[in-house]
């Protein structure tokens, strides 16, 4: 079975189901392999590692390979969007499905997880922070606050992953704030960074695995929209509704 | 732990809050103490060398600062975070929305130069919007207190109770003494300093000395008057108003701006009750002024004891005069 199709499978599913109001299908589909390597079994600590979804539009990915995972509290994520459901667009802590921090507004998460790494590194606690960010929410000068700080403190049990989609709300990263060479400007600030392909599992593994002494960061090069032909690449997918045509196509190509 | 009064009066907010978070830090194996370059100005001198394990300066910048300190508390740790109170309100805002009001993380933020002490470095300096934006955010409890010996007691009370609490530190060095260590503290209640019938002061942070001085000239010119140090914004002690509705009028005296502050919960309080009540606000007006010493721009808005009186009075007798 290939667990990421599984996913992409049920994320058109309950895309399609939102109707109208449509999902964040681009950033989402992005996001499955980072969250799938992160949760892996040979990866994830249950007790100890601590994951901080950043860009929290991408919930709907993370809450699937919870699910997966038997980590996520069960048929909440078929509410997906439904008024008050407790796995809302942007995860929340107050929800009580096993998310444990809220995000929403971008380039917040970072600072949390650097406090996390900080408290398990002062009392010498097992565990490793992830922390998921958008390519685009970079742009946001509270991440690099955090990126200083974490070198500054050689937080070295904090990873964080970006999902490098090229793609922002209003078009190409390239064209709105040009954070080509991520890599190379975190590495500047002191952090051990690898280029990895996002859709490739093993490739997330191995960098996350790899022992690092200074702060890590995964820039992993996805594709908006990942899976589906039409909506690849294609910035207007950020947030968008399925029609029953579309849906059709791209249960097919699933 | 015994304070001398004399000597938590000399060193102002900062000086205090350095002593008792050595108290905290002898107490408690999970606390870590944030601040963002800001470590000599929170009087952190001491902690930052005797504990250096449960201090962090993550330089000038507010938004991680909050962050950080978060993100350690979800940790089981106990997180205070120090900087300006003008910058703990506005500059990190967000931030502070995220993870103190909406994850509701155990995080206790420390607004030093509330209200206008700083106010000679300018209006960046002069915090007086710090409460209405507190108030305006979820599940965090607001405190204000009125001398040293409060503010032992306020941040010693903010570090038993388990979620986020604002702690607005008003005054500068010689603040005025209220309490002596015989000080009863109870988060959430009011307490009744003065007592007198007609009117009604409630009074929060250093305002509360004041208010206790015009009082006095009142009670000469033989108005009786009741003064409440409403150490507590959120939750505010409603019973403690009810207790004094037979007053005629209700005065509140604030070093924040007149909009949202506590005059604004007083009157959220009696709305809330289904009480009218003719409410006189003191405080700081909707405006800018021009940098100045904090004697001079106390003297400017009114806020020292006899003007407060003088305010005081002259409503009274023109209600009086409405009423005959």
């Amino acid at each position: 079975m290939d667990i990421a199709k599984d996913i992409r499978r049920r994320i058109v599913d309950i895309g399609f189901r939102c109707g109208q109001k449509g999902i964040h299908f681009g950033g989402i589909l992005s996001l499955v392999e980072i969250m799938l390597a992160i949760y892996s079994e040979s990866v994830f600590d249950k007790k100890n590692d601590r994951v901080v979804l950043s860009k929290g539009h991408g919930a709907l990915a993370q809450y699937l390979v919870m699910e997966h995972y038997g980590m996520l509290k069960k048929g909440e994520v078929d509410k997906y969007k439904e008024d008050f459901a407790l796995c809302s667009v942007h995860p929340s802590r107050s929800s009580g499905t096993g998310i444990d921090y809220s995000s929403g507004s971008l380039g917040q998460g970072l600072s949390l997880g650097c406090g996390i790494a900080l408290a398990k590194k002062n009392k010498n606690q097992a565990g490793k922070v992830y922390v998921v960010l958008g390519d685009g929410e970079c742009d946001e000068g509270s991440v690099w606050e955090s990126i200083m700080f974490a070198s500054q403190m050689g937080l070295d049990n904090i990873i964080a992953i970006i999902d490098a989609n090229e793609l922002q709300y209003d078009g190409a990263t390239k064209e709105i704030i040009d954070l080509s060479n991520l890599a190379m400007k975190i590495s500047a600030f002191g952090w051990k960074t690898y280029d990895v392909n996002g859709h490739n599992i093993n490739e997330i593994m191995e960098a996350i695995l790899e022992k690092d002494y200074v702060p890590k960061a995964i820039v992993a090069h996805t594709i908006k929209g990942k899976g589906i032909s039409f909506m690849e690449g294609d910035a207007t997918w950020h947030n968008r509704n399925l029609t029953q045509e579309q849906y059709k196509v791209a249960m097919e190509e699933l | 732990m015994t304070y001398n009064v004399k000597s938590l009066s000399r060193l102002g907010p900062s000086g205090v809050f350095g002593k008792v978070a050595m108290e905290l830090g002898e107490q408690y194996d999970n606390i870590g103490i944030f601040t963002a370059d800001l470590r000599h100005f929170s009087g952190l001198d001491r902690f930052g060398t005797v504990f250096p394990d449960k201090f962090f300066n993550v330089g000038i910048a507010e938004q991680n600062l909050i962050g950080v300190a978060a993100g350690f508390a979800s940790e089981g740790n106990i997180a205070f975070a120090t900087t300006y109170a003008s910058f703990a309100s506005m500059r990190c805002l967000d931030q502070v929305f995220m993870n103190m009001a909406y994850m509701n993380l155990n995080v206790k933020l420390v607004g030093f130069a509330a209200g206008l002490s700083t106010g000679i470095l300018g209006p960046t300096h002069m915090s007086i919007n710090d409460m209405a934006i507190f108030r305006s955010l979820p599940n965090i409890t607001i405190l204000s207190p009125a001398d040293g010996m409060e503010i032992v007691e306020a941040v010693k009370a903010a570090a038993e109770i388990n979620g986020p609490v604002y702690i607005r530190l008003t005054g500068a060095l010689d603040n005025p003494v209220v309490y002596d260590n015989d000080i009863d503290y109870v988060i959430g209640k009011a307490n009744k300093l003065h007592t007198g019938d007609d009117i009604t002061i409630f009074s929060t942070g250093t305002m509360v000395y004041e208010s206790l001085k015009a009082s006095e000239i009142l009670s000469k010119e033989g108005i009786g008057v009741s003064v409440y140090d409403v150490h507590t914004i959120r939750p505010f002690d409603t019973e403690s108003m009810i207790d004094t509705m037979d007053a005629k009028l209700f005065v509140t005296v604030e070093e924040h701006g007149i909009a949202g502050g506590l005059g604004d919960t007083v009157l959220c309080a009696l709305n809330e009750i289904g009480e009218k009540k003719q409410v006189l606000k003191i405080g700081i007006p909707c405006e800018w002024s021009h940098s100045a010493d904090y004697s001079a721009l106390k003297e400017k808005y009114d806020l020292v004891g006899d003007r407060i009186a003088n305010t005081i009075h002259e409503q009274y007798v023109n209600m009086r005069k409405e009423i005959l």
